[in-house]
């Protein structure tokens, strides 16, 4: 998206000439078609982000609670103090969050290398591996989360039966306060692993092969070209994965809604910012104190991504 | 994984003849083979377990010993589409996802060939955004305003928000997709005449086309899944299949076998949809993830 040549746009602007044929609103819409094209989709997506994106700013600055119609007093930065203190739901929520990021990306961004890599030459039976790699993937996260809920229930879920053939004793899964976190990340390494493999497997067939032959040639062998030559390569596309990932995996809420339900269990024991911000907006109608959540949540996400595309950067270089 | 192959034998292997390189030591195969399965089963056995949960009766499944070996019955899937009335779940899912992609379409290719063709980055990030708001901050302000003009529980806004899922997705895939189409076939049609609109209908916009199908299809795919934004602005009369399964765990105690065939019913149509456009939605995913 980053990458255009300028001349294509210079020797297309100038093109308008032909235009003359079709009378005058035609040439009008064909000198103005930039805009023309790109402005619906901008109006629509404005509408819908920048108003209520100002009206949450706006929101966070006041004690607007119980309904949205109900009067409302202005109180400055009292939400934001009162978040920042907030060593019960808050804090504990970034934490979630961040654990549940890092923890799921950084199996994913493993696991899908490892995936890609066995993939990455052609063998039979290829067709069928590509089939399971995109099931997980397109499957409805809500069912996904009914899924495992049986699969991990204490009592009847089948994981539970396999641990107890090895003699395993049964452990609460998500039920547990402080099982129920690991468990959720499991998940989401389950169902997304294979969006990383696509991605790296992508990157990993756009690859010159001349360094690795020329390494090869050199004697290194597999394991020295792997960490010295591919994986060097493949950083830039290594980042965007992890981009596109993070951006999903910092506001994931379908899998943790759907298997703890409101507030992320009785414990909060899986409450990440995203699941507290619209529980406070939807379940306890707190609507200044979620605005002030939601606020620092996006600034936590544009931080990591600035963070990222600085670091994807560094090595594109 | 490549690390078990053993340098010497690489080396050793390798005729200059050849165009592709040794797959490397017999051990180096049979690790491979076995990583796949396990990675192939990993990735299936759960959607496995949950089909053969939704073929038992509930007291099968609280059986353990019945785990592989009982007898299938469907009533579970009966009971969930005549007396849960799903079917009016997946006309209302199937709808808002055919027309919030068919409309972000429409809005969406234009907007991506501007953008492709005019370098309009900062526009592009503006509609790019939308993928990186979490959708909480949106809904709170969207719920008061769409329900002062009593409109929540109505299809219109249940559409509008899924466009707001649908658009940025199709933006981005399609304009990685112009970028690719070489300029010179419109080019060479305005010198024959085209106007610059006429060249993009009648040139760019059919060689597009299975852009077009890759960013329709996905974007079909995250409406159909999409849970939050139904969860909040759906109502009786038009709620989707997430927000439906949802619900039935909110009673008292769970239905297990019930519910793994409503979490079939869900996941079936858009696994099917998947299988036969596997390319599309590969390519789409994968979407600009190789450039610079």
């Amino acid at each position: 998206m980053s990458v255009m040549n300028p001349p294509r746009s210079a020797r297309t602007r100038r093109a308008g000439g032909p235009a003359g044929a079709g009378g005058s609103f035609s040439a009008w819409a064909n000198r103005h078609r930039k805009w023309l094209f790109a402005a619906p989709a901008m109006i629509f997506v404005g509408v819908l982000i920048i108003f209520p994106l100002a009206w949450t700013v706006y929101l966070s600055l006041t004690d607007s609670q119980g309904s949205v119609r109900a009067a409302t007093e202005f109180v400055g930065l009292k939400n934001y103090l009162t978040v920042l203190g907030d060593m019960e739901r808050f804090w504990p929520a970034v934490g979630r969050t961040l654990a549940f990021t890092g923890v799921a990306l950084a199996f994913e961004v493993m696991l899908g290398m490892g995936v890609a890599l066995l993939l990455w030459r052609p063998f039979r039976g290829e067709k069928w591996v590509r089939v399971a790699i995109l099931l997980p993937l397109v499957a409805t996260p809500v069912a996904v989360g009914m899924m495992w809920r049986l699969i991990f229930d204490p009592n009847i879920g089948f994981v539970n039966q396999l641990l107890g053939m090895v003699g395993i004793p049964p452990q609460p899964w998500l039920s547990g306060q402080d099982t129920a976190l690991g468990t959720t990340i499991f998940m989401d390494v389950w169902q997304w692993t294979p969006m990383v493999v696509l991605i790296l497997l992508a990157g990993l067939t756009s690859l010159s092969d001349e360094p690795d032959e020329a390494a090869r040639v050199d004697g290194a062998n597999a394991f020295q070209r792997f960490f010295y030559i591919t994986l060097p390569l493949m950083m830039p596309t290594v980042i965007v994965a992890i981009l596109l990932r993070g951006i999903d995996a910092l506001k994931t809420f379908d899998i943790l809604y759907a298997t703890k339900g409101k507030g992320g269990g009785s414990f909060h024991e899986v409450e990440t910012l995203n699941v507290y911000a619209y529980g406070l907006s939807f379940d306890y109608n707190q609507y200044g104190l979620s605005s002030a959540v939601l606020i620092l949540f996006f600034m936590i996400i544009i931080g990591s991504m600035w963070l990222l595309t600085m670091r994807k950067k560094a090595v594109s270089k | 994984m490549t690390v078990m192959t053993d340098s010497a034998t690489t080396v050793a292997d390798s005729r200059p003849t050849r165009r592709r390189k040794p797959l490397g030591t017999r051990a180096y195969k049979v690790f491979r083979v076995v990583a796949l399965i396990l990675v192939v089963l990993f990735l299936l056995a759960p959607l496995f377990w949950m089909l053969l949960a939704s073929l038992k009766t509930n007291v099968d499944i609280y059986d353990t010993g019945k785990a592989f070996v009982f007898s299938p019955t469907f009533e579970n899937y009966a009971n969930v589409l005549q007396r849960n009335n799903y079917f009016v779940f997946i006309v209302n899912s199937f709808w808002v996802a055919f027309v919030s992609t068919a409309l972000s379409i429409v809005l969406g290719v234009p907007a991506a060939y501007a953008m492709s063709r005019f370098s309009m980055h900062r526009s592009a990030l503006v509609v790019l955004m939308a993928r990186v708001i979490p959708g909480v901050s949106l809904l709170v302000p969207w719920y008061y305003v769409f329900s002062n003009l009593r409109m929540v529980g109505k299809f219109e806004v249940l559409i509008l928000s899924h466009m707001f899922v649908a658009l940025p997705l199709i933006v981005y895939i399609m304009m990685s997709y112009f970028d690719s189409l070489p300029l010179e076939l419109e080019e060479s049609a305005e010198v024959d005449g085209l106007t610059p609109i006429g060249a993009f209908r009648l040139i760019t916009l059919p060689l597009a086309v299975s852009g077009i199908a890759t960013a329709g299809i996905l974007s079909f795919i995250f409406s159909w899944n999409n849970f939050m934004f139904a969860l909040v602005l759906s109502g009786a009369k038009t709620k989707t299949l997430p927000v439906a399964i949802f619900d039935f765990v909110s009673y008292a105690s769970i239905d297990w076998g019930g519910l793994m065939a409503a979490a079939t019913v869900v996941t079936i149509p858009i696994m099917i949809i998947a299988l036969f456009t596997q390319k599309y939605i590969v390519s789409g995913l994968t979407a600009g993830a190789t450039k610079g």
